[in-house]
């Protein structure tokens, strides 16, 4: 069945990295060799016009605004498989500037891998031959700036000395929730001493109230009461304790009762075992890919997306074993995706991988990822806690509507930037004002 | 209160404070056939133990495992949880919309209109917008089959292609029949067909047929056609019968042109005028400034009379016959001449002679190429009633080898269909490709299913030379094959149907479409608009050379005035129109804009016929059954009175009574088809003599909405007023509310025991124009699509408990206000009729809100009444409290509840579940619900705003209802955007006077909101109705 043509392109520049490696992709390639090698002589005369043409056009940028911009798009782009200092699926990036032909010759790399391997460049294909045949992914809608200030980015960042490994920083970050809990602590403590104290000061009076009776005349009935032995029937059946147990037992239940209803459907620290063993303390942690790499959606949907196994080939056609878990898990992958690792050939036999749902939020709540990814600018950790640190995933907060909408009356709307709110921060008097302030609280904000 | 001379009624029993309508009208909520608590019995304590223990584990119990599966290769433009949108094409035999279909996640779940058409305009209709759900039917044919076994396609196959041969050979005759074909694509693949075997002939017919006015274009022009109508360029429009805004030729278009006519504002004072001569009351009548009741028998009198007067004006001789003493006719003349090149008659005959006469009166008022384009023909209607007839009688006489079905079922909605299921056993090839197993598909041999429209390629051709695309919105649900890959694999060529198409779209059209691109990129665009249009001579030009007068002596003899006896006015249903719909839920709970039955269709006649017959109907809705003869064939079915019906006719909507369509329509009403007769070698739908009707004893109860949820006397929800006046004052008809505070009468917005709300940001709006609202109900439909509005069944709607959150008040009004019983007879006899839009009103000082006990229902700061049902606890204290009786309770659990299995499919069967709108909740049992200004909509709208850093555009956001309203009637938006066409529309400012200080008032002079004295507010407001007659102001 062809394609269906869709009528609104909903579609942001991200998800054009997700590109595929099957079987067509090859065979364009050899499409393009063949092309190049029957116009040898007109290409490798034009590219060289154009590579002298570009060297002498583009030099690398030096301002910090431009770092700062390569910054943001090496770690969103070339970090998956690229690191400045160390070799990860492609090499190590410092110094590139002045290990390859010329600056244009990156520009034209990043471009288009295929069509610098296929024209002939020498540079081109002994990379390409260092790294088994393996094809970096083409950026066609970079433009040279783009890339120059990645390269910039790159440059600056191996100049700076080796940072010395970071220790725990978070050392004074416990203090300011400890406080107020020693606090209670010794106000408990004093408490205590001081009730302990009143019961002994209530034995000396009873003790001295009887040394007083004992000396008067009493009569028969009196002198019983007085004498009368605190037993341990005595206590047990005074009214006094009676109450008191009732009182505590039917509190103790009512609590857990309480406490037992809240916690109905709320899953914290829900950690089920998945399908496959893929710990994100590696990806996310370790390597750094950026959240969004993999979960496309998040920024552009109500779904963060829970990634296809086609993103996962990404790397792990080259990747084939993994750091705890050898090839086991990622043979899983292959399983899924129908790939065969011996040969790198797709068997086109798949079979989705399914993965347990960690997350659940009722059905009646409507929760869009986009306006706290992208409108918000909530990193992932705010909700998912330290994702990069979790080997197995778990829920790490409470997901309850109280959980957020404590969040809702604490952050401010994030207005830099975005047009959609200058007639509010207007009427703010530009000050900031909290997502409570703009309805945040409001039932059908989420309930509809 | 009020200062209106007028009464507004809902139905007779209103009127004439029927006991059983009086009893209810005050209650929110009617206790009509509840059964009485029967008590507890042990069975039920045990019940309840066993539930509350059942409860107690199952709270105790871990959370189920869920599973989330991605994609193995996620294509790159599909993403779970974001909406897209194709281009594609609603068809229906005939019927045509270019749609816009929304898919989440795979599946269409909602069905727009198509801007870009210049056919459809970017309208729907309640069929078009509730087809998304007869995808979802459980009626629908898993895959082929032979005789009543499932067969795989090579069986079915290699055997039909066995007998086409062995016909072939026997030089026997080979028939393909359908309906209306509007695919040159589909044509095409028929033409192969016959080229491999001779002898074959298509044979097109429709259900409701429109032969005789193809064939009076005939006569009258040379060449056999339908012409496009422009109502946006008449001044005057006169319909014979023609139901142009409800069902005749391309409502959907007309309905926006006749609208684009009747918008009015201070600066543009001037509207068009209707004249509707017509048995039943229609939508066209209802909207009319005249309308005169015509009988049957009449009709062609009346044509031949307008012919006659016009012709006087003309100076051109006078026909032989004609009728006197019709109401209004004159008028009509007079008003037509006057604006004359800018005047349309058209009529709704069926019959050569009257179109033929009636073309002649548009000749004489020169609306050939001025409001007729016989330079663009239409092709909806392309049935030819006599091929059709003598394909019958050949098939009862054996001279058929084999037939083929192609989407359509003749054996239902054919006249003759019984004869023809008969003689289908003697026919030795019988094949279907209808999609469901219908009366047809049931009775042949093979049924080779098509795909339904959602899951289907092919091209159009509404009009000449404007093309469209349709194109699969999900993957095929069941193993159905497209019907043009079966036509060209038994012809031999099997060929990829998509392939097909684009490559005769490359020869036929790339080339002239002359757009500068190459042709994939041209094909692209092409789906992307799902429309091509070619640029050509709209207007046309043609000579009328028709004869007349012999047309208006075959008039004279057929019909004649003074008749006596019952006659049948056959009309289509608005709902599930000629019955192919029949089993989708979404048509029968829409109540029928002018009866408002839903879930039956009951035959209509006057109070005059119902009082000499014996029928009596009450408050309930009840009535008696009635024994239907007509011309030897008996039906029974419940009768109804109805207000503005033709004196000594009855009325009757095909549509109804099928055998083979689903749990849904089983058993529903009569079908009317077998009493369609051959008249002039067309069929026609009004039957003029050997009617007859009889009381029978059988007592029965209709579902009826009207007069659900009344105003408990408050008059001044509707303001109206004539052109005259108001072209002095265009405030005309407003009730300006007075409240007396001790010394003075202050306007109500000045008074407020309220701080009313600030809305910083969004302040949404709505507003309704109760002037260019026809009625039709797809705002209804589409809104219970977008919303996943349950559907409830006949009974619980006889409770008053259906949950519409929007619905269409039809008030009958006369010219009087106090009546005895007599006087109020005659008034019902032929009353003005407004369709009143009613919904959430969104009032900005809630009555709702303040009752609440649990704070479920409360403001925003956008101006939304907001409705959690999480949070509702079922006190009902707010339907109680809302003066509008908009709020709807779930008195039952009518999802996963089999009890609603045949009413509700969407929500109780695996297939229909698929329609659900994943952004709103079903809601559950015991809460209360009501329109949320589409909310859902709106939060996206926002969003999507907010995600692209950019100011809301105005439109960006636009409500259900508001996009399936074909006139424009419904305007939603921004009132805080001073460039919102709302504000603009409203001319909205802030209230200096106002109570609150933030509240907001209309310069619009037609703008009134509904009950406006008591205070509350709404966010809704309506424009006045205004019709175009003369007469005196209706105000003290």
């Amino acid at each position: 069945m062809p394609k269906p043509k869709k009528r609104f392109e909903i579609m942001t520049s991200k998800c054009r990295f997700v590109h595929l490696r099957i079987k067509g992709g090859t065979l364009t390639h050899m499409m393009k060799r063949l092309f190049s090698g029957i116009f040898t002589c007109v290409s490798t005369f034009l590219l060289c016009l154009l590579l002298s043409y570009s060297v002498q056009a583009q030099e690398l940028p030096t301002d910090a605004a431009a770092i700062t911009a390569g910054e943001a798009l090496f770690n969103a782009n070339c970090k998956t498989c690229h690191r400045v200092k160390t070799k990860l699926i492609g090499p190590a990036l410092a110094g590139v500037e002045t290990r390859v032909p010329s600056l244009g010759w990156i520009v034209n790399w990043v471009h288009n891998p295929a069509k610098v391997i296929g024209s002939g460049d020498d540079y081109a294909n002994k990379i390409y031959a260092e790294y088994q045949k393996s094809q970096m992914t083409a950026f066609t809608s970079f433009k040279d700036e783009q890339i120059l200030s990645i390269i910039a980015y790159v440059k600056a960042e191996a100049a700076k000395p080796d940072a010395a490994p970071v220790t725990a920083a978070a050392g004074g970050t416990g203090s300011g929730s400890s406080e107020p809990s020693a606090y209670l602590d010794a106000i408990l403590v004093g408490m205590i001493i001081i009730l302990i104290l009143l019961v002994v000061i209530l034995i000396l009076i009873v003790s001295a109230l009887r040394k007083f009776l004992d000396t008067k005349e009493l009569s028969e009935e009196d002198k019983e009461i007085v004498n009368s032995p605190i037993t341990f029937s005595s206590v047990t059946r005074s009214p006094g304790f009676i109450f008191l147990v009732i009182f505590i037992v039917s509190t103790v239940t009512f609590k857990s009762v309480i406490d037992g209803l809240y916690s109905i459907g709320v899953q914290k620290n829900y950690q089920p075992k998945q399908p496959i063993a893929f710990s994100h303390k590696i990806h996310a942690g370790q390597y750094e890919i950026e959240c969004k790499y993999c979960h496309t959606g998040a920024a552009k949907g109500k779904q963060a997306n829970i990634p296809s196994t086609n993103i996962c080939m990404n790397c792990h056609s080259q990747i084939k074993a993994g750091t705890n878990t050898g090839e086991g898990e990622i043979a899983k992958i292959y399983a899924a995706v129908g790939f065969d690792p011996a040969t790198s050939t797709y068997t086109g036999k798949t079979k989705p991988v399914e993965w347990v749902r960690i997350h659940n939020l009722p059905d009646l709540a409507y929760f869009n990822h986009s306006q706290h990814v992208n409108v918000a600018g909530v990193i992932c950790q705010t909700c998912h806690g330290p994702i990069q640190e979790m080997d197995v995933v778990k829920q790490y907060n409470l997901l309850t509507m109280g959980w957020c909408i404590d969040c809702h009356r604490k952050t401010d709307v994030n207005t830099k930037g975005n047009a959609y709110y200058d007639k509010l921060v207007e009427i703010h008097n530009k000050k900031s004002f909290k997502v409570e302030e703009n309805g945040g609280l409001e039932c059908a904000k989420c309930h509809y | 209160m009020s200062t209106t001379k007028k009464t507004y009624w809902k139905g007779l029993e209103q009127l004439k404070n029927d006991t059983a309508f009086v009893k209810h009208a005050g209650k929110e909520f009617a206790n009509i056939g509840v059964e009485e608590d029967p008590g507890h019995s042990r069975r039920d304590f045990l019940k309840m133990m066993g539930f509350s223990v059942a409860a107690a584990s199952l709270a105790a119990c871990e959370t189920p495992i869920r599973k989330a599966i991605p994609f193995v290769t996620k294509p790159m433009d599909a993403d779970p949880g974001i909406a897209n949108y194709y281009a594609s094409s609603y068809i229906d035999g005939g019927d045509y919309c270019s749609v816009l279909v929304k898919t989440r996640d795979g599946r269409p779940i909602k069905i727009e209109g198509n801007v870009l058409s210049s056919v459809s305009t970017g309208g729907t209709s309640a069929q078009v917008e509730a087809s998304v759900l007869s995808l979802y039917d459980n009626y629908r044919l898993r895959g082929p089959k032979i005789a009543d076994k499932a067969a795989d396609w090579e069986t079915v196959d290699s055997e039909i292609v066995a007998k086409l041969t062995e016909v072939v050979g026997k030089e026997g005759q080979i028939r393909i029949v359908s309906n209306t074909i509007l695919s040159p694509s589909t044509k095409l693949t028929i033409d192969k067909f016959k080229a491999k075997y001779p002898g074959t002939q298509h044979v097109q017919y429709d259900p409701i047929s429109y032969y005789g006015v193809w064939k009076a274009n005939e006569a009258s022009f040379g060449t056999g056609f339908i012409p496009s109508y422009d109502f946006s360029k008449a001044k005057t429009i006169v319909t014979l019968g023609a139901d142009f805004l409800g069902t005749w030729l391309a409502p959907i278009e007309f309905t926006k042109q006749f609208a684009a006519t009747r918008k009015i504002d201070e600066d543009h004072r001037d509207m068009s005028r209707l004249y509707s001569f017509e048995a039943n009351l229609s939508l066209t009548g209802a909207n009319a400034d005249y309308r005169s009741m015509v009988k049957p028998s009449e009709s062609g009198l009346v044509a031949t009379q307008l012919y006659n007067l016009i012709a006087a004006k003309a100076g051109k001789a006078a026909l032989s016959g004609g009728i006197d003493k019709i109401a209004n006719l004159d008028k009509a003349a007079e008003d037509l001449w006057a604006t004359k090149g800018s005047s349309l008659v058209v009529s709704g005959s069926n019959d050569k002679n009257v179109q033929t006469i009636v073309n002649g009166i548009n000749d004489m008022l020169g609306s050939y190429g001025s409001t007729i384009l016989p330079g663009l023909p239409v092709n909806f209607r392309q049935g030819n009633d006599e091929a059709m007839a003598s394909f019958i009688a050949d098939a009862e006489v054996g001279k058929v080898g084999a037939v083929i079905f192609y989407n359509c079922n003749p054996v239902y909605d054919h006249p003759m269909g019984a004869k023809l299921g008969a003689a289908l056993k003697n026919i030795s090839l019988t094949v279907s490709t209808g999609y469901t197993e219908d009366e047809t598909a049931s009775l042949t041999t093979y049924k080779a299913p098509d795909h339904h429209y959602l899951e289907s390629w092919n091209d159009f051709e509404p009009k000449k030379n404007l093309y469209s695309l349709s194109q699969p919105a999900i993957t095929p649900l069941f193993k159905s094959r497209q019907a043009q890959e079966s036509f060209m694999i038994w012809a031999g060529a099997p060929t990829e149907y998509f392939t097909f198409v684009k490559e005769n779209w490359k020869s036929w059209f790339y080339g002239k479409a002359d757009s500068g691109m190459d042709f994939q990129s041209w094909w692209d665009k092409c789906l992307y608009d799902g429309v091509l249009e070619l640029k050509s001579d709209a207007t046309g030009s043609v000579s009328f050379t028709g004869d007349i007068s012999a047309a208006a002596s075959a008039v004279s003899s057929t019909y004649k005035s003074g008749n006596s006896a019952l006659e049948l006015a056959i009309y289509e249903s608005y709902g599930v129109g000629n019955g192919s719909q029949a089993n989708n839920p979404l048509l029968q709970e829409l109540p029928d804009p002018i009866t408002k039955v839903v879930w039956d269709h009951p035959i209509l006649i006057s109070q005059k016929d119902a009082k000499t017959l014996g029928f009596t109907n009450d408050g309930e809705s009840n009535t008696q059954m009635g024994t239907l003869t007509v011309a030897g064939k008996s039906v029974t079915v419940p009768v109804l009175i109805q207000p503005g019906q033709a004196p000594g006719t009855i009325g009757i909507s095909p549509g109804y009574g099928r055998d083979k369509v689903g749990k849904v329509a089983e058993k529903l009403g009569v079908s009317a088809y077998p009493f369609i007769a051959m008249e002039n070698g067309s069929l026609t739908s009004g039957i003029l003599s050997g009617v007859n009707l009889a009381k029978t004893s059988t007592a029965f109860q209709l579902a009826q909405t009207q007069t659900h949820q009344t105003y408990m006397g408050r008059h001044n929800v509707i303001q109206e007023s004539v052109l005259s006046e108001f072209k002095k004052d265009a405030g005309a008809g407003r009730e300006e509310e007075k409240i007396t505070k001790w010394d003075e009468k202050v306007a109500p917005s000045s008074l407020s025991l309220w701080k009313g709300h600030t809305y910083n940001n969004h302040h949404w709006g709505m507003s309704i124009d109760l002037n260019t609202c026809t009625g039709c109900g797809s705002c209804i439909v589409a809104c219970n699509v977008e919303n996943n509005v349950s559907l409830v069944g006949k009974d619980e709607v006889i409770r008053r408990r259906e949950m519409h959150w929007l619905r269409i008040d039809r008030y009958y009004s006369s010219d009087s206000t106090n009546y005895t019983s007599e006087e109020a007879e005659k008034a019902a006899e032929n009353p003005e009729v407004v369709f009143q839009p009613m919904l959430c009103q969104h009032c900005n000082n809630a009555p709702c809100e303040t009752v609440c006990p649990v704070a479920a229902t409360t403001h925003s700061t956008e101006g939304l009444n907001q409705m959690t049902y999480n949070r509702c606890i079922g006190t009902r204290y707010c339907a109680n409290n809302c003066p509008y009786k908009v709020r709807r309770f779930n008195w039952f659990k009518y999802h996963d509840n089999q009890q609603f299995y045949q009413s509700n499919p969407a929500m109780n069967t695996d297939l229909g579940r698929m329609v659900l709108n994943p952004e709103v909740t079903v809601r559950s049992r015991g809460v209360m619900e009501k329109c949320s200004f589409c909310v859902q909509r709106i939060q996206a709208g926002k969003l999507t705003a907010k995600r692209e850093r950019r100011p809301m555009k105005d439109g960006e956001v636009i409500t259900a209802c508001q996009a399936a309203c074909s006139s424009g009637a419904i305007v939603f938006g921004d009132m805080n955007d001073p460039e919102s066409a709302i504000t603009k529309l409203l001319k909205i400012t802030k209230d200096e006077n106002g109570a609150a200080g933030f509240d907001k008032k209309t310069g619009n002079p037609r703008a009134y909101r509904v009950l406006e004295e008591i205070g509350v507010k709404p966010n809704i407001f309506y424009l006045t109705k205004i019709r175009n007659k003369e007469g005196v102001a209706e105000h003290a």
